[in-house]
């Protein structure tokens, strides 16, 4: 039986292995068949979705990594905006609204609320963390 | 009633539990970990919070903003009962060594021994860790 599936991914990119983990999970569950539906990135886990990601080419390239499961399965990357807010993780919306320089989050991640990790969690079959 | 029965009683009316581990300072653990028990609270969510290992720290009366220029979470461990968050549940093995009692915290909590664990562990209810 096909399963929807949230994951909650609380690690930085690089820093830990959690993203790394959540994105080969995440590849795994679509190759079996199921579907991946959200992304909810928290606490540092919101470096994920920095726009301006540069790994040596040598290694994986998470954000390009979560954009492709997204262009593939139509995967939401939710970003919650309070925790990326005070990591400096902007949209333009947002950096325009606190007279920012310049955003780094574009989509197809999105900056939205905590209550979005709660509906996915009640909405979807499967929920799993992430965490270092 | 039991203690164990009202804590069967508890699992069965919750819709989600709310774990921590990190001491209130240091990191955004805590706050992180709080700002969803409080978001799900106001959304109508019945929630717990179970307090492990440094996270019992997170309890403890007397805390200020302090010298470490954090905000501290104490101010949103007080805003618990206005949402209706009132099963906090608290590591009695924790709390032990760490040479605290249920006295020492700022908000009336249940001591949960291991068997209590497991039960809550057996009933697969939806869980975020922090």
């Amino acid at each position: 039986m096909a399963l929807t599936y949230a994951l909650l991914v609380q690690g930085a990119p690089y820093t830990h292995q959690a993203a790394l983990s959540a994105l080969r999970f995440g590849r795994a569950v679509v190759e079996r068949g199921h579907r991946l539906k959200t992304v909810f990135f928290y606490h540092d886990g919101v470096h994920n979705a920095s726009a301006l990601m540069t790994p040596p080419q040598d290694e994986v390239h998470l954000a390009e990594g979560w954009r492709s499961l997204h262009r593939g399965q139509g995967t939401e990357l939710l970003v919650c905006v309070a925790a990326g807010l005070r990591r400096g993780l902007l949209d333009e919306g947002e950096a325009s609204r606190h007279g920012q320089i310049a955003s780094n989050v574009a989509p197809p991640f999105e900056l939205t609320g905590l209550g979005q990790l709660l509906d996915a969690m009640e909405h979807h079959d499967r929920m799993l963390t992430f965490s270092p | 009633m039991t203690p164990s029965q009202s804590l069967a009683q508890d699992l069965a009316e919750l819709d989600l539990i709310v774990v921590l581990r990190h001491a209130p300072h240091g990191s955004q653990w805590v706050r992180e970990g709080l700002d969803v028990a409080l978001v799900a609270a106001a959304f109508g969510k019945r929630v717990a919070l179970l307090f492990q290992g440094d996270g019992v720290l997170s309890l403890l009366t007397g805390q200020q903003a302090g010298p470490l220029g954090q905000k501290g979470t104490h101010p949103q461990m007080a805003m618990l009962e206005m949402y209706d968050i009132e099963t906090l549940w608290v590591s009695g093995s924790a709390l032990a060594q760490r040479g605290l009692m249920p006295d020492d915290l700022m908000l009336p909590v249940r001591v949960m021994d291991v068997e209590d664990c497991r039960a809550v562990a057996h009933a697969q209810l939806p869980t975020l860790v922090f």
